[in-house]
């Protein structure tokens, strides 16, 4: 394994987050904040390891191959995580540093899931920061250090395997021969997207830092709200605006693409898009129905309804009423939609529609197999046969999938909250969505559970977010053993 | 660029790897789904499955928007139809592998403009006529031709018992002043130099020189190693170079005896080529091959489809004392072990053509420039070997190469003027016109003006 390359990039990703630890610096210094030497001291931390790094681990070889992208991947997240989690603790908002690491890989995995009770406390610029990691997690962080750093010579065409590692999905093509304007165009639309949703939030009366954070918070499907009521405070115009941009950031990125090099009928033609609007429909429309009881009208109702289906389908986790208190039947849908995740190549989390498309898919073909055993038959998607090497990763990852929420639960179960909480907990953290249900609802926090029940929930997001195979990779004895 | 590459075999991925190590923006389209993945693992290139004439396939590739589509699929029929579809729908310049000797005769040029092809490519008729130069001076290692005919450039390796030796390179000038040439580039181990007058040469030196054919016998005489022309060549299978290079080398009065283990590519080959000798036995069996005269023949090229028989059979007519060996090997790694195990001469015919295709490449990049007229890559490709004809405009035209700044590692190796070759010193200039050779280590030219500072 070509270890000095593996620690070379991560000393590199951690001078890009130096970089973007400047913003929240200028934040602080803009609203002449106590948390600047704070901020500083982490870019100086940040520059030190990453330089240091870049500096010891210069390798003689940049050749990587899928096992050295899974591990760069996986030791970057886990280095990003502990320097970003570091302004929160040296300032003293959130003293405790397992606190804050289990803030900041909640807002690197874009879950959105936090320990504050009281957010509106926080300074600015650590607010800024909190949302801030959301926008970069989202797109993805690597990502974003192949479109601004120049390729070196005889690593390019390798470094589809970190692109590979760190986007969700169960197959990552890219959009354009090169991996780097992959990115680049990647990013484009994301800050493009953004930008438009802040624009029309400040319209909307709200204001502009406010706005600016929930922009990051929505694009990234992060969810950390900066007011204790989530969404609830804001008017119906800024709840619809949210719920169109959750949706719209849900979507294959793909999507966009084609859409910019004009190719409509073939991004019309996705079957996942229409697949991800079908189920967001029919959920809508059975809450509305459901809760309607509880609303003052159907306007208000199909508000909320469509507010939260998006909110959770999206895995972003901003909340405008407390759905924990909606009857059973709203609560299961949203629980279930949970597991469904949005679209793959977007900067959602769960499963993915693609996976659920793709498994439902060979589910028939297995029962048509048995009806007609000497049929022969292949999955199709998307209007292509799915290989079999995609069908075998994806029951190997379904199999995991199922098996770490399995053993998360079991290790929260020693806390002493209800099978309620402890379920949607693991659930919502490792499908990076924020609020569950019971004790962790939306109008709660994380902030109960004990300091080792927190580490595991934020080993949880980091498996959801990397989709569990890099982890397990990084940490498995064979790869470090020379065999 | 944006390039179209089908067919990913050996020829398709040689092309694919040097085009995107240039940077150009490729997809590579192949009907099996491994090849795609295994070429977009280690490429930066994007991968489409399917049929090359397949128009949805050719569509999906975005062939619409291509600057250049490639054909190179192991079925010239399906080349061609390929190029056909891409060029009307869309692509600006096509390429094909046309390699069959039915359509390599006068027909091709009537196939060419038929389907308005931009370039017809075949590496196995570019081999052989690699392997004719070469048995033509057995000296080298390599020759590269410039301009038609009238200048080449060689590569000698400089022996133990080698009279240049310690030499400067200001003194070898002197002494040997009889002969008009330049040594361009020294390889020595990994390194690569653009030598000045005061570098000394060294034994297990690679040098390049320039100069016109027979200034180059003039100093190879001198220096005591000129190898007189092969004139009985023994070629050990009968594939489709073994076919060309035997009707040159029998349309030039050698001799020629191909091995050939399969009966009916036998009889084919000598129904082909009346004044060779073709040989019906397995080329591996030491005893045929002495039988056949392996000892008293000028040269011996193996030119089997297995890379190791090939190598392995060198290194046998070597320790026969053979004069001349020269190896075919389609693999790069295998190359640099080959130097190693002493084999001087080697020819990988897919990194011929990818040359070739880099500097159709790099002239269609170029096109208001000077013109680039051929491209070799020199030393494991750290160095580079370019023909260009110089624009009215260029920069460098009218001003003594004295006065010029050119850049670190590029060197001037030669400039022809209507067909007399000039070795350049400080006073020559370079005028429109004239075919100038550059010498460029650890440089992407495309343009003459690009050895400006």
């Amino acid at each position: 394994m070509n270890r000095k390359m593996v620690l070379f990039t991560t000393g590199e990703l951690l001078l890009l987050e130096a970089a973007l630890l400047l913003l929240p610096t200028a934040v602080s210094v803009l609203y002449r904040e106590s948390t600047t030497p704070y901020f500083l001291i982490t870019v100086a931390i940040a520059l030190c390891i990453g330089g240091a790094m870049c500096l010891l681990f210069r390798p003689q070889s940049r050749v990587i191959y899928a096992k050295e992208g899974f591990i760069i991947t996986t030791l970057s997240w886990l280095s990003l995580s502990a320097i970003g989690a570091l302004p929160f603790y040296l300032s003293g908002e959130i003293p405790s540093y397992t606190d804050a690491f289990f803030e900041t890989v909640s807002g690197f995995t874009t879950t959105g899931a936090s320990i504050l009770a009281n957010v509106e406390a926080l300074s600015r610029s650590l607010l800024f920061w909190r949302s801030f990691t959301h926008w970069i997690g989202g797109m993805g962080v690597l990502v974003l250090m192949m479109a601004i750093i120049p390729p070196s010579e005889g690593s390019s065409g390798r470094s589809i395997h970190i692109m590979r590692a760190e986007m969700p999905g169960p197959v990552v093509g890219k959009l354009v021969p090169r991996v780097r304007e992959t990115a680049k165009i990647l990013y484009l639309i994301y800050i493009i997207m953004t930008l438009t949703q802040f624009i029309l939030l400040a319209l909307g009366g709200m204001p502009v830092f406010d706005s600016l954070l929930h922009a990051f918070g929505t694009a990234g499907t992060g969810g950390f709200g900066i007011k204790v009521d989530s969404f609830a405070g804001y008017s119906p115009y800024l709840q619809w605006i949210t719920t169109v941009f959750m949706l719209l950031f849900g979507i294959n990125f793909n999507i966009y693409y084609l859409l910019l090099v004009r190719s409509f009928r073939s991004a019309l033609r996705s079957t996942e898009l229409w697949c991800y609007l079908g189920i967001t429909a029919v959920s809508v429309s059975l809450i509305t129905v459901n809760i309607l009881p509880l609303c003052t009208g159907i306007g208000d109702a199909l508000r909320h309804a469509a507010f939260q289906v998006a909110s959770i389908i999206t895995t972003t986790g901003y909340a405008t009423v407390d759905f924990d208190l909606w009857p059973q039947l709203s609560r299961a849908i949203l629980f279930l939609l949970m597991f469904v995740g949005a679209c793959a190549g977007s900067t959602g989390g769960g499963m993915k529609v693609s996976r659920l498309i793709i498994l439902a898919r060979s589910a028939k073909q297995s029962i048509y197999r048995m009806l007609h055993p000497r049929s022969v038959s292949v999955v199709r998607f998307e209007g292509k046969p799915v290989e079999h090497t995609t069908l075998d990763g994806l029951a190997t990852y379904m199999t995991l999938y199922f098996l770490s929420i399995a053993i998360g639960f079991l290790i929260l179960s020693l806390e002493p909250f209800d099978f309620e909480t402890n379920l949607s907990a693991i659930v919502s953290c490792f499908n990076n969505i924020g609020p569950g249900l019971g004790a962790v609802g939306p109008s709660m926090n994380y902030a109960a559970y004990s300091q080792p029940a927190k580490l595991v929930l934020a080993a949880a997001m980091l498996f959801g977010r990397l989709e569990i195979l890099p982890i397990l990779i990084a940490i498995s004895p064979s790869t470090w053993t020379k065999k | 660029m944006k390039i179209l590459i089908a067919g990913c075999g050996k020829i398709g991925t040689a092309i694919l790897s040097s085009l995107s190590a240039e940077g150009h923006d490729i997809t590579a389209i192949d009907s099996a789904a491994d090849v795609i993945t295994e070429v977009t693992n280690v490429y930066d290139v994007m991968g489409v499955v399917g049929s090359a004439a397949d128009c949805e396939t050719l569509r999906e590739a975005g062939v619409e928007n291509a600057d250049v589509f490639i054909a190179v699929t192991d079925s010239d029929e399906r080349n061609m139809l390929a190029c056909c579809f891409a060029s009307r729908m869309g692509a600006k310049h096509t390429v094909a592998r046309i390699r069959n000797p039915e359509y390599n005769d006068d027909s091709l040029h009537f196939i060419a403009r038929e389907l308005s092809l931009s370039l017809a490519i075949n590496p196995e008729k570019y081999a052989a006529g690699e392997l004719y130069n070469m048995l033509k001076l057995p000296s080298a290692i390599k020759v590269e031709k410039f301009s038609g005919q009238s200048f080449e450039m060689i590569e000698v390796r400089l022996k133990e018992d080698s009279l240049l030796c310690g030499m400067k390179l200001s003194e070898m000038r002197t002494k040997y002043n009889r002969a008009k040439f330049l040594v361009c580039f020294v390889e020595r181990g990994e390194d690569v130099y653009i030598p000045g007058g005061d570098f000394v040469l060294q034994s297990g030196d690679k040098i390049g020189l320039t100069a016109s054919p027979t200034e180059i016998q003039k100093l190879l005489r001198e220096l005591g190693i000129l190898k007189k022309q092969a004139r009985s060549v023994m070629l050990l299978g009968g594939s489709r170079i073994a076919y060309y290079l035997a009707k040159h080398l029998s349309e030039t009065g050698s001799n020629v005896k191909i091995v050939e283990r399969d009966e009916a590519r036998c009889q084919t080959l000598s129904a082909l080529l009346p004044r060779a000798v073709v040989i019906h036995g397995d080329g591996t069996n030491r005893e045929l091959l002495l039988e056949e005269g392996l000892r008293g023949t000028d040269a011996l090229v193996s030119l089997t489809g297995m890379n190791e028989q090939n190598i392995l059979l060198s290194i046998f007519a070597s320790s026969q004392n053979v004069p001349k060996v020269i190896t075919k090997i389609n693999r790069d790694e295998l190359e640099a072990m080959a130097e190693n195990l002493g084999l001087e001469s080697v020819i990988t015919p897919h990194s011929t053509v990818a040359d070739m295709l880099l500097s159709y490449v790099r002239a269609l990049e170029n096109s208001h420039g000077s013109h680039i007229e051929t491209l070799y890559r020199l030393a494991d490709d750290r160095a580079e070997a370019l023909e260009f004809i110089a624009s009215p405009d260029a920069p460098c035209i009218g001003t003594p190469l004295r006065e010029l700044r050119i850049k670190q590692g590029i060197l001037i190796g030669g400039i022809v003027r209507g067909r007399t070759p000039i070795i350049p010193a400080g006073s020559d200039c370079i005028q429109p016109g004239d075919r100038v050779i550059v010498i460029a280590a650890r440089h992407r030219l495309q343009d003459l003006s690009d050895i400006l500072l």
